[in-house]
Parts: C-alpha cells; structure tokens; sequence
C-alpha cells in the first residue's frame, strides 16, 4: 500500500518540527525556572552540602550552560537516546516503556468502551428521533456530559470501591499476585472497570450525542429517501445508510479526542493510583526533572500522531472515497 | 411456566454475576496471608540508608539494613551491636557486635563490615554522618566481633549513641568493597541482616519483602511479607485503607482534616505514638542581611505578633505542640523550659517596631518582607498565609513567594533571595546533629536546612563548639541548656511549634509505635491477627 505508507511517512515528517518546538520550549521554560532537579532532590533528602551538589549536578550533566544541555539532549535525542532521569535515577527510554503500557490500556479500554457503547446507543437514539428512548438517552447524555471526570471517578471509588467493595480502589491488578495468562486479564479487567467508566463516560455521552445527532440528519439525506423508495427493510436502512454515514464524524472525533483522552488519564491515573504516564509526569514534574519530562512529552505528541494516523486509516475504510483518492460526489 | 423460566433464568445470572464480582475478591484476601501491606507516599531515587540518611529511605530500608542499635521509649535499644564503651579521653569507643547474624546472602556479619561503612560510607558519602564522624580516623577490628572506632579529637559518647539509631546502617563489605559505592546496584536491591529480605520492585507499583528464615532472632519477624503500595495521591491512600487494601499508612498520608473521619470507620485507628524521635520544627528563618530584620526588636516583635495557640488549632487542628525553643519537649534529656518565651501580644509588637524606629506610614505599613513558604508540608504553607495575616496586624507587608521544592532550595539555600522562610526542620535525637547548624555561622552557601540567614554570634558559636567535645553528659547538656537560652533571647530565628507523624492502621496489626522510630525501625516484632 504505497499511499499508506506515503501518508504514514508524510505524517512523520510533518511532526517533526512541532515536536521540536514544544522541546525546546519546553526546556527552555524549565530552565527559566529557579532551581533544578538537584535542588529538589536535596531538599527531599533533608539536605546536602555544595560539594555533594556540584558531583551530583556534573554527573547528571546539569552544571554547563542551558544552550550547551540543549544542544547535547537533541544530538542523544537524535541517536535514540533520551537521557537519565535524575528524580528516579534510571534510564528515561526504560521508565517510558515501563509506565506507557498502563496508560494506553486505560486510553484504548475507555475509547474502545466508549466508542462503540457510545454509537450503538446514539442509533438507538437516532433511530427515532423525539421517542422515549431517544429523549431519557439525550438527558441522561447530556448529564453524564456535565460531570467532571475526576468527580465522577471519585464517586465511582467511594460507592463502589470504599463502601459495596466489588472493584479494587487501586492499581491496575493485584500487586505480587503471581497471576498469569486468562486469570491475569481477568484480574486487569477487574481492576480497570472504575478507571475506564470514569475516563470514558465522558466520551461515551459526547459520541452519543454526535451519532444521534448524525442519524437525525441523515435520515433526511436523499440517500435514505432513495433506499426506502427501494423498499428496504427499516433495520437495513438504519444500519447500512443512516448509522454509517453518520458514523463518519465521530471516527473524526476519535482522533481528536486522543489528547483529551491522554490529559484525562492522568487525572484517572492518580485517582486509582494507576502506574502509568500521567503519574510519570507528577513525578518529572515535582522533581524539576526536565529530560524525563521532554521524555513524556515527546512521547505523548508520538501516542496522539499514531491516534490521529489510525482514525485517518480507518476514516478510509469507512468512506472509500479518502482511500480510494475518488473525487467527492455521491456515488 | 415461561414466567417461571426466566425469572430462575434472572436470578440465576444475577448470582453469576455476583459471583464472578467475588471471585477476585476471595483470591485477593488469600494473596494476603500475612502479608501486610503499607501505604508508600513516595519512591526513593535510591534506597540505601548509609548512604541517604532520610525517613523517606528508612521507611522500607530499616526492614532489610539494620544499625547497630535502635533508639526506645528508655533508651538505646542493642541490634548489630550489643553494647559500646567509650574510652575516657573521648578518644575512641568500643562496639561488641552480636554473634551469629549472617547477612541475607549467607555470608557471615562481622567487624570487617562495620569498619568499612564507617570509614568508606558513613563518614564520607552520608548526608548526617559526614557531620557525626567528621573526627573519625580509623577503625580497628582485633577481632570478628570487635570494632574500635578511634577518633582525631574527643567525640562525646552520648552524640555518638544519640546518632546510632541515624547513620549506622550497617552495609555488606563483601558486596561493596572496591565498587563505585553510589552506583552499586546493591542500592537498589537491598541486602542486609535485618527481619526481612528485598524480593521485588516493581516501579510506581510496589516494594515486596520478605521474611527472612535466617534472622538472628530466631522468633521474628512475626509477618511473612511487607508490601509497600506505592500510593502518591493522598486520597487514594485515605481510600485504600478505608476499603482494606491497605493495612497501614505511616507519615501522616492521611492529611490531618481526613483524621476524624478515618478514625471512626470501624476496624481503623489513628495512631499518634511512634515518632517521638522524629520531631519536625516549624521554624521562621530570617535573613539577618536584611536591614530591618537585622534589628532584634523587630524580630522580637515578630516572635510576639504568632498567636500559637491559634497555629495548633487552626493549622494543625491540635496535633502539634506549641515550641519553646531550638530543643523540642520530646528530647526530654536536652530541652530546658527555662527560656525567654513571646507571648502572643500584638500591643507590645506594635510598641517594639515603633521602639525600633519603623513607624506606620500613611497607609499602615512600617516595611515590607518577602516569605517564602517551604513547599514540603500543607501545615507550611498554611503557616505561611498565617504569618501573612499576623504581620499584616503590626504593620509589616509580606509578599509571600510561593516555589516548589527545586525553586525553594536554590532561593533560600544557594541565593539567599528571602526576607523570611518557613521550614519544616527536624530534630534528630541530639542538638548536635541537625540544630545547631540553624545557627552556627560560617556555613557556606548551599548547604540546605542550615544557617543561610548570615547569623553570626560568637557567644553561640563558642557554646555549640565547646558541646561537640565535651564528654560529660551532664556538662553537655548544661551547655545545650544555656544554648537554647541565648537563641531564644537573641532569636536568629523563631521556633513555632513541634509536630510529627500519625498513623493509621488496622486494628489487626500488633505492636505498633513500640519505639520512637517506629516507622522507620525494623518491624520485627509487628504481628497482624487473623
């Protein structure tokens, strides 16, 4: 598929100067700040003398001028090296390995969750328009839409963690358990629940909301028209012409979401003391650690491009018309 | 008949459902056992508590490394060392070290390893020891179970126990002997004597010990595993407990405004023992360069402007004590009563900074300070906007700068660029070890929790000097006695109050604050009922 691998590359490429400027603008507002990672960690410990600040600032590489740091962290950059953490005092690639993988299951679970809960109620919704189903789902939408994420997750936690005790109140499994293989997934679906209705119910409203609002307009298409001139099944029409065509703006969504999605997950993640990016973050944060930190950043830009990338590959399955490279028109 | 069907057919995937919700609850209490698990606020860079002497690092640390004795409610408790004798001329102290300890690789524990962390860990990489054994020369090891530390000056013997319990984890000589002892990964995966073995980490997750067969007290420990649950949100930790996931959160991870309601939820207690020896000071730093401040009647009007009664109400909603001085009443062997106090009286602060020659201008304000909060403790922070208002009330206009750690470090202990500071100092057993550098002068810039202000005062520098190598107790302590008098009339800075730590735990666990470091002791002889 060369035109797959065009727009794959062409999206590359194109990120390429963005996430240049974000580093150094990220760096050099770091720098701006008073006090580095060295500072903090002293001030963590009780204390230290000059001495012991000056060896830890050479070892870490924090003791030239900003443009020189600067300049070193992009030529290790370049050569895939993303330097070491002076907070957690490991390698910042092995830290982001390690912590990535919570956060996209918690990412992918709520997308997944909320995408397809989210269509599948909008077409009940859509279906008829102004019906009791269709006006108890766009209320009960539009309230779910109102609450924070935050809220919502501690709500989740005290009802059904702290006070019925069905879900774990943290983690994303039991900690040291020794599960494996079919008893581990269930063990990180259990613990996942509340997480994942927290962060996608959100999303699970707002797609709800775009696919009624999709299928109420098409239903007034020519298309629609035309297919029960045919005499189609109402089933068919509503599955085949409506929902799909009304499919299409929230696939659009999806990828726009994807960095609200990540931002949310680190409120998620420290509601239920998930492991993951966002925690990463607080803690490159509070530790003034400005490598880990670009780390973070460079790679959450990678998660939200490679989101971005995946809706497009599936806009075009969807509407052949974008894969194809076929002109607009109906046809 | 078909009602019949599904209302079974509902029931019965009603109870399923129910039934595969339990199903991972039955697994995880069985995972539990003895297994207790902790509250763990943070995750340390690294854990080794000879290097870093830190709460932070002996909270897991003390479990697997142990010093060579451990402090209790009536006195120095034996571990490594079973008994020590100082020499009369001050010159040099004996250790006996406990027969039979093995460390947790099976090698055998002996002299050779104290002699080592003395002279290559505590005395030159140690954030507290380098101060402690700044005089110590050499070590000698006549035999396995002999140490004999020799030092260039006398060293009293009493600032040397005092300390035990802080700087003398003792590490594996076999493990670290001509290795770059910073880097070595045995600082990561510790090994030590102590009632427990490290097993695992698993980073932002969790800490995992285990029992260690071969203790040298063959009785304990009592628990088979300790897990540290890594939980930085406070809240999350707060609920943790609340639904018994964890059995135990140490330092205060339960902010003191939850305390009430926690303590009241049945099988939870709010513990208020166990950190007797870990006092933190909540302490006004002052900057001695500036002009106005320079001035003891302006700090003496500033000392009498903080309503302490309404600091332990209001800021720490009654869990803290109100401070009489550099020595907290928990160092019961060293604090004296018998000082100058300030009362909170806003008239004769008012009187003091008119005495001093800085009266109200037009718009009610003599001057302005800058203050800077310590970023460290909610109870700092809330001081701060406290001791806005209260200078407000005699005229002085405080801009608070509000930094996180990094900013707060580099402001106040590198650049001097403060007016007034709070900080959240700790008291360590001994005036020696961590107060007298507040006030000492010459200490040079960067060196945080110390001096920075630029105070200098002779008759202080002469006593602090004269307490480090005095070797009767009694005289030492007269000396202290009379140090917390000069600093208390000539305040190169203001104590407020003394607070420390809470606990909340499971009604299951046993034995807990059995010492004054509890948290950060060894945990042998903690028990969790069934």
């Amino acid at each position: 598929m060369p035109r797959l691998f065009r727009l794959i590359l062409r999206r590359l490429i194109g990120s390429i100067p963005v996430l240049l400027i974000v580093l150094v603008g990220t760096f050099f507002l770091l720098n701006a700040a008073s006090g580095d990672a060295v500072d903090a960690y002293l001030g963590s410990i009780g204390g230290g003398d000059a001495a012991l600040a000056e060896s830890l600032r050479r070892d870490y590489g924090l003791d030239g001028s900003p443009l020189a740091r600067l300049w070193f962290y992009l030529v290790r950059l370049a050569q895939g090296d993303m330097g070491w953490s002076v907070a957690l005092n490991r390698p910042i690639g092995a830290l982001i390995v390690e912590r990535l993988p919570a956060t996209l299951w918690l990412m992918g679970s709520a997308t997944a969750v909320s995408f397809l809960a989210g269509s599948a109620l909008g077409v009940v919704a859509g279906r008829r328009p102004g019906s009791l189903a269709d006006r108890l789902l766009s209320t009960g939408s539009l309230a779910l839409y109102s609450v924070p994420s935050f809220w919502f997750g501690l709500v989740l936690a005290v009802v059904f963690a702290v006070q019925l005790r069905w879900f774990p109140v943290s983690g994303l499994e039991t900690l040291a358990s020794g599960k494996t293989g079919l008893a581990r997934a269930r063990d990180v679906a259990w613990h996942l629940a509340l997480p994942v209705a927290a962060l996608g119910m959100i999303y699970l409203a707002l797609f709800l909301r775009m696919m009624r609002a999709g299928m109420a307009e098409a239903w007034r298409r020519d298309f629609t028209l035309a297919a029960r001139a045919r005499g189609l099944s109402d089933r068919r029409i509503t599955l085949n012409h409506v929902a799909r065509n009304a499919l299409l703006p929230l696939v659009t969504m999806l990828g726009l979401q994807a960095a609200g999605m990540l931002g949310g997950s680190v409120v998620i993640e420290s509601i239920f003391a998930i492991p993951g990016f966002g925690r990463l973050a607080q803690e490159a944060v509070a530790g003034r650690d400005a490598p880990l930190l670009m780390g973070i950043i460079l790679t959450s830009a990678g998660v939200v491009v490679a989101a971005n990338l995946g809706v497009d590959l599936v806009y075009g399955l969807l509407d052949p018309r974008v894969g194809s490279g076929a002109g607009g028109g109906n046809d | 008949m078909i009602d019949h069907i599904s209302r079974r057919l509902l029931l019965g995937s009603a109870a399923g459902l129910l039934a595969v919700s339990a199903l991972p609850h039955v697994t995880y209490a069985q995972a539990g056992g003895k297994r207790l698990i902790v509250a763990a606020d943070s995750e340390p860079r690294q854990l080794n508590p000879a290097i870093v002497a830190s709460n932070g690092v002996f909270f897991i640390a003390s479990k697997v490394i142990e010093p060579l004795a451990e402090a209790g409610y009536d006195g120095l408790t034996p571990l490594l060392a079973t008994g020590w004798q100082g020499s009369d001329d001050g010159l040099s102290i004996t250790f006996t070290l406990r027969e039979g300890v093995t460390w947790h690789d099976g090698t055998p524990f002996t002299s050779a390893d104290v002699a080592f962390s003395a002279l290559e860990v505590w005395k030159p990489l140690q954030n507290i020891g380098r101060e402690v054994f700044a005089n110590l020369d050499t070590v000698e090891t006549p035999d396995p179970l002999t140490a004999v530390f020799r030092f260039s000056r006398p060293t009293p013997l009493q600032l040397i126990e005092n300390a035990l319990p802080v700087v003398s984890s003792v590490l594996p000589r076999h493990l670290y002997a001509g290795t770059d002892i910073r880097e070595n990964p045995a600082n990561a995966r510790l090994v030590g004597t102590g009632p427990f073995t490290f097993a695992e980490h698993k980073p932002g997750e969790y800490y995992l010990l285990k029992k260690n067969p071969a203790y040298w007290n063959r009785d304990q420990p009592l628990v088979d595993e300790i897990l540290y649950r890594v939980l930085a949100d406070r809240a999350a930790a707060a609920s943790s407990l609340e639904a018994g996931e964890v059995q135990l959160a140490a330092f205060s991870a339960v902010p003191l405004v939850d305390l009430a309601r926690i303590g009241a939820v049945e099988g939870l207690e709010v513990v208020t023992k166990g950190y007797e020896a870990l006092t933190y000071q909540l302490i006004v730093e002052i900057n001695h360069r500036n002009d106005y401040l320079k001035n003891l009647k302006v700090r003496q009007a500033i000392a009498h402007a903080i309503d302490r009664r309404f600091v332990l109400d209001a800021v720490f909603l009654g869990y803290a004590a109100e401070a009489t001085g550099p020595v907290p009443a928990t160092a019961t062997a060293f604090h004296t009563p018998d000082v100058t106090l300030y009362g909170f009286d806003v008239e004769k602060a008012n009187a003091l900074l008119d005495e001093a020659g800085f009266p109200r201008g037009a718009d009610g304000t003599r001057f302005g300070l800058t203050l800077l909060p310590a970023p460290y403790f909610n109870e700092t922070r809330q001081f701060g906007d406290y001791l806005r208002q209260a200078l407000a009330a005699v005229g002085i206009d405080a801009k608070i700068v509000s930094n996180d750690s990094a900013a707060h470090q580099k402001a106040v202990y590198t650049d001097h660029a403060f007016d007034l500071a709070i900080a959240p100092t700790v008291f360590r057993g001994d005036p020696a070890i961590s107060t007298t550098i507040l006030v000492r002068s010459g200490i040079p810039a960067g060196v945080g929790f110390s001096n920075q202000g630029g105070y200098a005062n002779p008759a202080i520098d002469a006593l602090i000097d004269e307490a480090l190598v005095t070797l009767d107790p009694a005289r030492r302590v007269a000396l202290y006695h009379d140090f917390q008098k000069k600093v208390t009339e000539d305040l190169p800075l203001i104590n407020v109050a003394d607070w420390t730590f809470t606990s909340v735990a499971s009604d299951r666990l046993e034995n807990i604050a059995a010492n004054p470091r509890w948290a950060v002791s060894n945990w042998a002889d903690l028990g969790l009922a069934d």
